[in-house]
């Protein structure tokens, strides 16, 4: 300390590779993702399901600000993203009016933008009281909250339309980038654009001094005080932020539906963020990314093969919150720990013994539910599975029922048994 | 006189009817090393948290460098120039040592709440940063999550969170409460060297430490300061050996014996 030339810290910060392996390649190969997805030539379902996807990501993005890096419960979050959407479809409308320089002016690429000023905006008039508190009661206003602007919605039918909704049409004013935002490949350069650039603001956020502040405010409100922030100040501004890019989401799916209903408002909308953020994994930067791709293609797709898909979903959150809080994103990065490290063969072993029972119990678990519900919505369909006839009366019914339990069961208590004699 | 650096009047504290502190008057001169010490229950800790406005005093006043902070938020005192630090380690357990020290930094650099600049590049945190972990001997415990350091280092991460931001009044509370001889010599001589020049109020109940430390001592007996004056003074005080009347050890080291 004495001497007078002053000293670097500049190996303290992770080092040049490091920077580029862990924030710069994820990012490059997400735009090369992005980029390649046309290439394929994906039906119209499958660049729906993308749009949805995208939305998706942006939306519980924009949760995991408050709840995995806030520590903020929010049960009323599709607010914001509701409220954005509406903003922007309105803002469709004007454009397609030509009353005003301003919007006729305006594309409808850049319509997102809009949706993220209203979240915003909304963020910080609903955030000024419910950011007075944390923990319970931020959970219960939150609540009260979504169940509030989810009524208005219903009754001020100028601005969301009623049951109804508003509706817009998307191929108006000037275009950006050339696109007619006709065509579902013009809405999918549209969506990737948006996702790119959401997952990209938030990412960035996290590296800002108030997001840091954001993480040791969730880990410990009380210290934050002693190096000069107000922890309230830290919540309402992050809660102005996750307004903000679920605002963004709303925008992007207001061009992708052309139609917002008061619903997009509800309990309902926001319940499933929820889902996708923690199934994804809260506490990973790329958790929820995975959650919205998960839940999206099961919301998309198995709602096709099984009326039951949300009792799958429920099953599924339950069995993350119980036994893999780190969520999806918690066991990726655990596999790959395991093979980074050599010599974990036992561990790997035993995860996929685990994986494998769980799989056998499901698969019992799924066949009692696909048979219950076809018997007891009495059509007098029957479950036929792989040319199998599997009636409630049918014995092989039940004998795959309890015989999938029972292997399953076995699988999973030898995986335990290894664990306990290897520990 | 200069105006002093801190200045307790008449402060009271009720919880209900009970009464924890009742009627504190303090002055401490700018550069001063002040030790509180006490036996358990005279209410040091909620003496220091009325002063860094954890809690708000039932009654009396306290002014920092003259300006007064009665009843001003804890996060406001601290930018006015007073840090603290905890008796149990009140560290942020699911960062790196380095984000640790780096939040203790990052508002006294006047990078506050924003959110348009990138903590990575900005060079004078990362300076300041690494001159505390320099400072309190935690460079290479830099990268380990706080929570996986050994409890020693906590304690010393602790300190080091409470100088990060520059405040020229530091409090601590209890700093080597659980350690080891050794580890407390070590502990001792950080804290002299970290607090150099600034006005220091220790809560400790190693008396080692106090008599090594301190310039001034108070003793503080069911919410009132029965004493205060130089380490001599207090040692040949009838009152405070009364005070901690029973306890043998202490008595020993009030006694100027074993060290």
């Amino acid at each position: 300390m004495q001497s007078n030339s002053v000293q670097s810290y500049e190996h303290l910060a992770p080092s040049r590779a490091v920077k580029i392996r862990q924030r710069f390649v994820p990012f490059v190969v997400m735009a090369v993702v992005l980029l390649l997805i046309p290439f394929f030539d994906p039906s119209r379902t499958m660049y729906s399901l993308t749009a949805a996807m995208g939305i998706n990501i942006v939306f519980a993005l924009s949760y995991n600000m408050l709840l995995g890096r806030g520590g903020l419960l929010s049960f009323g979050h599709a607010v914001y993203f509701g409220l954005g959407g509406y903003a922007a479809l309105h803002a469709m409308n004007a454009i397609d009016a030509g009353n005003s320089a301003f919007w006729s002016n305006y594309p409808v690429f850049m319509l997102p933008v809009v949706g993220f000023a209203i979240g915003a905006l909304a963020g910080a008039v609903i955030g000024w009281p419910s950011c007075k508190r944390s923990g319970v009661p931020f959970a219960m206003i939150s609540l009260g909250v979504a169940e509030l602007v989810a009524a208005a919605g219903y009754m001020f039918g100028s601005i969301f339309g009623g049951e109804m909704g508003v509706t817009g049409d998307r191929m108006v004013g000037p275009q950006a980038f050339g696109l007619s935002m006709g065509p579902v490949e013009d809405v999918y350069w549209f969506i990737a654009f948006w996702t790119f650039v959401g997952t990209l603001g938030i990412y960035a956020f996290t590296r800002t001094p108030l997001g840091k502040m954001s993480e040791a405010t969730r880990d410990n409100p009380e210290r934050v005080q002693f190096v000069g922030y107000d922890p309230n100040r830290v919540r309402y501004l992050v809660f102005i932020f996750a307004g903000a890019f679920a605002g963004l989401a709303g925008g992007m799916s207001a061009v992708n539906y052309e139609i917002f209903t008061p619903e997009s408002l509800s309990l309902v909308p926001s319940g499933l963020v929820l889902l996708m953020a923690y199934i994804g994994g809260i506490r990973y930067f790329t958790g929820p990314i995975m959650g919205a791709i998960l839940l999206t293609y099961m919301q998309s797709m198995l709602s096709d093969y099984s009326e039951a898909w949300l009792l799958y979903l429920g099953l599924l959150f339950i069995a993350i919150v119980m036994y893999a809080p780190g969520g999806v994103a918690g066991m990726v990065f655990g596999l790959l720990e395991i093979f980074r490290h050599g010599g974990a063969r036992e561990m790997l072993i035993r995860r996929v013994q685990q994986a494998v029972g769980v799989a056998l119990a499901f698969t019992g678990l799924v066949i009692l539910i696909e048979v219950a519900v076809r018997w007891s919505n009495g059509y007098g369909e029957v479950f036929e599975p792989f040319g199998l006839h599997l009636g409630i009366d049918t014995p092989l019914s039940w004998i795959l029922i309890l015989g999938f339990f029972g292997a399953g069961f076995v699988t999973l208590r030898l995986a335990r048994n290894n664990e306990e004699g290897h520990a | 006189m200069s105006t002093p650096a801190l200045s307790i009047k008449g402060l009271k504290k009720n919880f209900g009817p009970a009464e924890i502190i009742c009627g504190v008057d303090l002055d401490l001169e700018p550069g001063e090393r002040h030790a509180i010490i006490g036996p358990n229950g005279a209410g040091k800790s909620t003496l220091f948290n009325l002063i860094s406005g954890l809690y708000h005093p039932t009654e009396g006043s306290v002014k920092l460098k003259g300006e007064e902070i009665t009843g001003l938020p804890p996060h406001v005192i601290n930018r006015m120039g007073l840090s603290r630090s905890f008796q149990v380690s009140n560290i942020f357990a699911n960062m790196t040592v380095r984000e640790n020290v780096r939040c203790g930094v990052l508002y006294s650099l006047g990078h506050g709440y924003s959110f348009w600049r990138n903590v990575g590049n900005l060079r004078e945190v990362q300076q300041k940063t690494g001159e505390v972990l320099e400072r309190v001997g935690l460079l290479d415990k830099a990268h380990l999550p706080a929570a996986l350091l050994p409890y020693a280092d906590q304690r010393t991460l602790e300190i080091a969170i409470t100088i990060a931001g520059g405040a020229d009044v530091v409090l601590l509370d209890e700093p080597t409460a659980g350690m080891s001889h050794s580890e407390t010599d070590r502990a001792v001589a950080l804290i002299e060297q970290a607090t150099a020049g600034k006005t220091l109020i220790i809560v400790e109940h190693d008396m080692g430490v106090v008599f090594n430390l301190a310039d001034r001592i108070s003793v503080l007996v069911y919410g009132q300061i029965i004493a205060t004056g130089t380490p001599e003074e207090i040692r040949g005080d009838p009152r405070v050996r009364e005070a901690y009347l029973g306890d043998e050890d202490e008595q020993q080291v009030l006694a100027g014996g074993a060290q």
